[in-house]
């Protein structure tokens, strides 16, 4: 695609990029969270707030790819396609994707400043699906920066995979042991 | 005057409204022997008054006074009677004996209290293995189908099951796990719940026949009527008993055929109940054993032999009390866990347990009142009054030797 | 009107946040799980106590009045 040199698209496509790493950091994060792992003489607490500064920071820049999208001439992506995925008329796959990982977003942001009205068990059902969020990200990112001579964002994403991957292979190596419902007290136990 | 009553006048001690003949009565028998269930529905305030007059308390463990129970769910509308036959403490048997023994009359409970509340919505839970237990309800019921509706649900046959709030989540969601808030108000469905034991309704089925002074007619001035208690271990016929409040611990046993030898302990009130030493002429009464630190409970009455190790006994059942934790909770999962491996090393007879000892109180410490029921404290109990009154037995372990003669398992698990 | 703190012991699930965020009125059993002062928070550490209370990602952790 000829996006042509403006400043505005330029700033989308750095916004776009330093978006799909910050959430690559908030989904590192997230495990480090469940895992109940801190940096050593750190209180676990803190990586709980780094999880949710560095989410509250890509929403910001979240909101500056989305806005000069918008407005970039060249982009032609419309306002509603920004949420509603695969309307619109250029790349509707592509930035599909993107509208679904962005409406994930919002509602993993808008349920967890209000969690205490929404209550445990939905804010938790939400967080669960926004996990998706990420690959939409990375897969739009990838979908949308096709420059042949350029491979710097592949390498990126390919590093972003990498820290997730494994985050999740340390995760899944050292899962954190906590109480569980006994299964004699469900259903199955009749 | 029917049977039953003229029987009380004339007989002493009074130990068969509840318990007699052989069981499975049809409902012509039934009505033969206690009368017809007069109805309730129109003056549920006298009604009220004459369960109050009575004294009549839950006869389930926690022993709150009937009659505030009922009050506080007619005051709702749309309400639900929950009658609590799961017995989930494998030593106790007296519900199980009642709805096999005496299902009309549990029935009749439950219909007089839901006209008192104003339910139209009635359940009997019951353990789900007792299979004689749910035969002899669906063949009384089968016999009812005409009045009142009540439906029989079958719950886990475990400990927690019986549990007030887990029974009641259990008919709402499917998890008969305990929520630490009384259902009076919010229950089955969100509405006001009476949760009874079902002898105490079968006890209120005769109060709303006979009247309060009738049923003050037996037991003590503050502890009026009679209650089931379950007798185990050394007598010669362990079983369910009908006994009036105010009787013995020795009577109890002579019910029961007697002490087949030396006893060391009794155990009152269950897996959540208390160690006593073997004093025979306890009442088993709140008034006589509240001074020992012990309650009645539901009324599991174990007469501990001298020829058992009682410390091995209290680590088997604590280790059972620590698998039936609902699992909700960490320090009961973790803490009675932790208590359960204490006791088993201590059970052991390999020298010095001082550590042992301070790890236990320790554990006490931190387990006390940190769940959101009363499982970890009632085990805490259990296992406090055991080390007090196996104290010549702990001590005999330290110094490396046990003073049991013979290791069958008493404590049922 | 003094304010408590509580937990909720069926919804915690020892993360611990609480402990670090208010030591003066919380410290942590063997297993990591909170045991809480009973009695009623001071002045100076109700801003913190609000914070620990926000933070737990259970909201296990609540205040309350009286």
């Amino acid at each position: 695609m000829d996006g042509g040199s403006t400043a505005v698209w330029y700033l989308m496509r750095s916004t776009g990029v330093v978006s799909v790493v910050l959430l690559t950091g908030v989904m590192a994060l997230g495990i480090a969270t469940t895992n109940r792992w801190a940096p050593p003489s750190t209180p676990r607490f803190v990586t709980a707030a780094l999880h949710r500064s560095i989410s509250l920071l890509s929403v910001v820049f979240v909101g500056i790819h989305v806005v000069t999208a918008v407005v970039d001439p060249y982009a032609a992506v419309g306002v509603v396609a920004v949420v509603v995925p695969f309307v619109g008329a250029g790349n509707p796959l592509w930035v599909g994707l993107g509208a679904v990982s962005l409406d994930l977003i919002a509602a993993l942001i808008v349920s967890s400043l209000l969690r205490r009205y929404v209550g445990y068990r939905a804010w938790r059902a939400i967080h669960w699906l926004a996990y998706m969020s990420w690959p939409l990200a990375l897969a739009h990112g990838l979908g949308m920066g096709t420059d042949a001579s350029s491979l710097w964002f592949p390498l990126i994403a390919i590093a972003c995979i990498a820290t997730v991957s494994a985050a999740l292979a340390w995760r899944l190596s050292r899962r954190h042991h906590g109480k569980r419902l006994e299964p004699h007290v469900l259903r199955a136990a009749l | 005057m029917s049977a039953l009553l003229e029987e009380y006048a004339t007989r002493r001690p009074v130990y068969a409204r509840l318990l007699h003949g052989d069981g499975g009565p049809t409902l012509a028998e039934h009505v033969a022997r206690y009368g017809p269930l007069p109805p309730v529905a129109r003056s549920t305030a006298e009604m009220l008054r004459v369960i109050e007059a009575s004294g009549l308390t839950g006869r389930g463990g926690a022993g709150f006074p009937s009659a505030a129970k009922l009050r506080s769910v007619s005051r709702g509308s749309r309400a639900v009677v929950v009658a609590n036959g799961v017995e989930g403490e494998p030593a106790s048997a007296k519900d199980e004996v009642l709805m096999i023994r005496n299902p009309h009359l549990v029935l009749d409970g439950v219909e007089a209290a839901a006209a008192v509340v104003g339910a139209g919505e009635s359940y009997v839970a019951v353990a789900g293995e007792s299979h004689a237990v749910v035969a002899a309800l669906e063949a009384a019921s089968m016999e009812r189908a005409d009045r009142h509706p009540v439906e029989i649900v079958r719950v886990p046959d475990r400990f927690v099951s019986g549990e007030e709030s887990a029974l009641v989540r259990w008919l709402n969601d499917g998890r008969a796990a305990p929520t630490g808030r009384r259902p009076f108000e919010r229950g089955v469905h969100g509405r006001p719940t009476l949760v009874q034991n079902v002898e105490t309704l079968a006890h209120l089925a005769l109060i709303v026949r006979y009247g309060a002074a009738w049923f003050r007619s037996a037991g003590t001035a503050d502890e009026p009527g009679t209650a089931l208690a379950t007798v185990l271990g050394a007598v010669r016929t362990p079983g369910v008993v009908e006994l009036e409040i105010g009787t013995t611990l020795g009577e109890a046993f002579d019910r029961c055929g007697g002490l087949t030898e030396r006893i060391q302990a009794i155990l009152v009130g269950g897996y959540f109940g208390t160690w006593i030493a073997p004093d025979l002429e306890v009442a088993l009464s709140n008034e006589a054993l509240r001074p020992r630190g012990a309650s009645p409970g539901a009324r599991t009455i174990v007469a501990f032999p001298r020829s058992v190790c009682g410390l091995a006994e209290t680590a088997r059942v604590a280790r059972y009390m620590a698998g039936e934790s609902a699992g909700q909770c960490g320090p009961c999962v973790f803490g009675l866990a932790a208590l359960a491996d204490a006791l088993e090393v201590a059970a052991q007879c390999r020298g010095s347990q001082d550590d042992e000892l301070d790890r236990i109180s320790q554990l006490h410490a931190q387990i006390a009142r940190r769940g959101a029921c009363a499982h970890p404290d009632g085990t805490l109990g259990f296992v406090a009054s055991a080390l007090d009154v196996f104290s010549s037995e702990v001590d005999a372990h330290r110094s490396g030797h046990c003073t049991a003669t013979r290791h069958a398992p008493v404590l049922r698990t | 009107m003094s304010t408590h703190l509580d937990v909720d012991p069926r919804l915690c699930d020892a993360y611990g946040y609480c402990a670090e965020l208010l030591p003066e009125a919380i410290a942590l059993d063997e297993w990591g799980y909170p045991v809480i002062d009973p009695g009623p928070l001071s002045d100076d550490v109700l801003a913190d106590a609000r914070r620990a209370a926000s933070a737990c990602p259970m909201l296990a952790l609540r205040l309350r009045k009286g």
